[in-house]
């Protein structure tokens, strides 16, 4: 056999083809957010088709919820909590397993369903939230949709898609110390531009991957999206399934013995057929963080910032208006550009290993003078085992808030910004334009990278803030 | 859903690259647990000149005279990239508009135009800028005309073919419900569940 991940993926999922271009997938469990999940779920009953299989339905509250000690349904959005109480209206009425406010098990969709083991290795996975590419991490199946396709997937338990074609990013030898995951797919999104996975279903593979830690390895798939990937992978290894077996919602019994069993074999042939194969040599990578307003727009910390002229001349004019954006100068040491906040937070680094990434730089230190800071948890059980470790005396002693977990300042979804025009570093996914707020500049690196910047008040990496101290 | 069949229009040029979901309508602007309405959001950071207002700036395309009434959006590479909130559809239909022709979408944008009945209508970056220009002296009189079922775009006397995988034509074309749709293989479905959990059976929650 010369499969590879991609068609076992495809294949064990394949209720049948529909024509030349489309398939009809089986979708195993579907994860809905108070943003769209109250929509799709409204929708969906104002047509009188009903929920299949709610069993295999979750909810959560993350997008709109404030993050502030002691919160509640009302939020700073306004007409907030119209998404809030819908959500767990619809939610009750039609059976679907909410992780509410106050659950200790809330938190942002593709960080929860990890960890309480509601996506498993070889299950498919579906969420109106681009950000389900996150699972591929622990070699699920897993894809962001619209709300209509949510209401497609709850009411039919599939859904009809276009087969992507196959790609393989190798990333071959071990990274430098203080090089992480983000750094990983800043270089390689860098590299090949932000639409560079249009197109593909994409298996990370190489030698660099099988190093990452589980964590890791769901923060380098978080971002596959910005790489306009339809969905990225990792196969699965002993690490894998060291994490999924040990999850509160794992089979049990003579059930984990054949789930194990299945997911030994979720890995790509030695001979398996890609449509294309990218490498990336890990030595060439350097902590990272964008300077621009789309994740393509990255450099290495200590680099100045690049003249549009010097680069390839269809991203020019897309430079040239995001230095605008970012009010940047060309030539520029990226080390010179001073912040005005910085942001720990989101499902691509808010893990437990992200934070005690964090926490081992800022112990002892403080936030330079001005920088606001604020560190949000990207799950109640994550924060639960950080404050086990002491991990939030070290925040709030550094200077950070310390928040209840959801998406937060990731996007201004909730309506909480740093303020109008600030300068944030951020451990975040997206750089775009107005993301964290009106006319905020995001600058999106690795959570070590963040607390190193935080502290020096400019941008600058942990492996750079050691030499000043 | 609404059909599209053939439609002529006002063409909008939003040339530049990577056009993602959170300028097609920010976050703050999707207020309400609805589908309708959301128009007035759409393009909000460049619409209106200050954030969370509603004075026109004059600079954003949407707002000249020469593209006013505009359906059509002449579009850069890897249009509606980023988020995968439908309301960035929901917006653009809410403000008129029928199609967007680019080099290119973001996968979930592009999925998310065949609910609504928008038409996300791929051409080369140099026949687009033909099109822009063909346009541009004139848009209120020089309109773009697409016909899906020939699956043609003209303006003046040039003609463009486009491809668009046929189911999502059909869709487009008779104004389908997916969801009708996939609900007449119900039996099919529940055949490959009975199957899948003898193989499968620790994948299912019951």
């Amino acid at each position: 056999m010369t499969r590879s991940l991609f068609d076992k993926l495809w294949q064990s999922h394949l209720v049948q083809s529909l024509d030349s271009e489309r398939d009809l997938l089986y979708v195993d469990r579907i994860f809905l957010h108070e943003r769209t999940g109250s929509i799709a779920l409204k929708s969906l009953a104002a047509t009188g088709r009903p929920v299949q299989r709610p069993q295999q339905a979750f909810c959560t509250m993350d997008h709109i919820v404030d993050t502030f000690p002691g919160r509640g349904d009302s939020t700073i959005m306004p007409s907030g909590s119209e998404f809030i109480t819908a959500t767990r209206d619809a939610c009750r009425d039609a059976g679907i397993h909410l992780f509410d406010l106050g659950d200790s098990k809330q938190g942002i969709a593709h960080v929860v369903a990890a960890e309480q083991g509601i996506c498993l290795p070889g299950l498919s996975q579906v969420c109106p939230d681009s950000h389900t590419c996150t699972l591929g991490g622990i070699g699920a199946l897993a894809w962001g949709i619209g709300s209509t396709d949510a209401e497609h997937a709850l009411a039919t338990k599939t859904l009809a898609v276009k087969k992507p074609r196959s790609m393989r990013v190798i990333f071959d030898g071990v990274t430098a110390p203080g090089v992480t995951a983000k750094d990983m797919i800043l270089h390689l999104i860098g590299k090949y531009g932000a639409d560079g996975g249009a197109g593909y279903a994409i298996e990370f593979a190489g030698s660099g991957i099988a190093a990452l830690d589980i964590e890791a390895r769901m923060t380098l798939c978080n971002m596959g999206v910005e790489f306009s990937a339809f969905t990225v992978f990792i196969a699965v290894d002993e690490r894998t399934i060291e994490y999924a077996k040990s999850r509160p919602l794992a089979p049990k019994g003579a059930a984990l013995a054949a789930a194990i069993a299945d997911w030994q074999q979720l890995h790509s042939e030695p001979d398996a057929q890609f449509d294309k194969t990218l490498t990336i040599d890990c030595r060439d990578i350097r902590p990272t963080v964008t300077w621009g307003t789309n994740p393509r727009q990255s450099l290495a910390t200590g680099e100045r910032i690049p003249y549009p002229q010097s680069l390839p001349e269809e991203q020019q004019a897309a430079a040239i208006k995001a230095l605008s954006y970012m009010d940047l100068q060309a030539g520029t040491p990226i080390g010179e550009v001073t912040i005005d906040a910085a942001f720990i937070g989101s499902c691509t680094n808010a893990r437990l290993s992200d934070l005690r990434a964090a926490a081992a730089i800022l112990k002892g230190r403080k936030v330079a003078t001005g920088v606001a800071a604020v560190a949000v948890p990207a799950s109640g059980q994550v924060k639960l085992a950080a404050e086990a470790e002491g991990l939030h005396t070290i925040f709030e002693a550094a200077g950070f808030e310390w928040r209840e977990p959801g998406c937060s300042m990731c996007f201004y979804a909730g309506g909480e910004t740093f303020g109008e025009g600030k300068r944030v570093i951020s451990s975040t996914n997206r750089n775009f334009e107005g993301r964290q707020g009106p006319k905020v500049k995001t600058h999106i690196a690795s959570p070590e990278t963040v607390a190193a910047s935080a502290i020096a008040g400019r941008i600058i990496s942990a492996n750079d803030l050691a030499e000043l101290t | 859903m609404r059909q599209f069949i053939k439609h002529r229009g006002i063409a909008a040029p939003l040339l530049e690259p990577n056009i993602d979901t959170d300028i097609i309508i920010p976050s703050r602007e999707m207020k309400r647990v609805s589908k309708e309405g959301l128009g007035e959001g759409a393009f909000a950071n460049r619409r209106y000149t200050l954030p969370g207002g509603r004075d026109p700036n004059p600079d954003f395309v949407l707002n000249q005279a020469a593209y006013k009434d505009a359906s059509i959006i002449l579009a850069g590479a890897n249009f509606g990239c980023g988020s995968s909130r439908e309301h960035a559809v929901w917006a653009l239909t809410d403000l008129g508009i029928r199609a967007v022709i680019a080099p290119g979408f973001g996968h979930i944008f592009y999925n998310n135009c065949f609910s609504s009945g928008l038409l996300p209508l791929i051409l080369g970056a140099a026949e687009i800028a033909e099109i822009a220009a063909a346009t541009e002296s004139d848009p209120q009189r020089r309109q773009v005309e697409i016909d899906l079922e020939n699956c043609e775009v003209a303006v003046g006397d040039k003609r463009f073919s486009f491809t668009i995988e046929a189911a999502n034509r059909d869709m487009l074309l008779n104004g389908l419900d997916r969801i009708g749709q996939t609900l007449l293989l119900a039996d099919e479905i529940t055949a490959f569940e009975s199957a899948d959990r003898a193989r499968r059976g620790w994948a299912y929650i019951d």
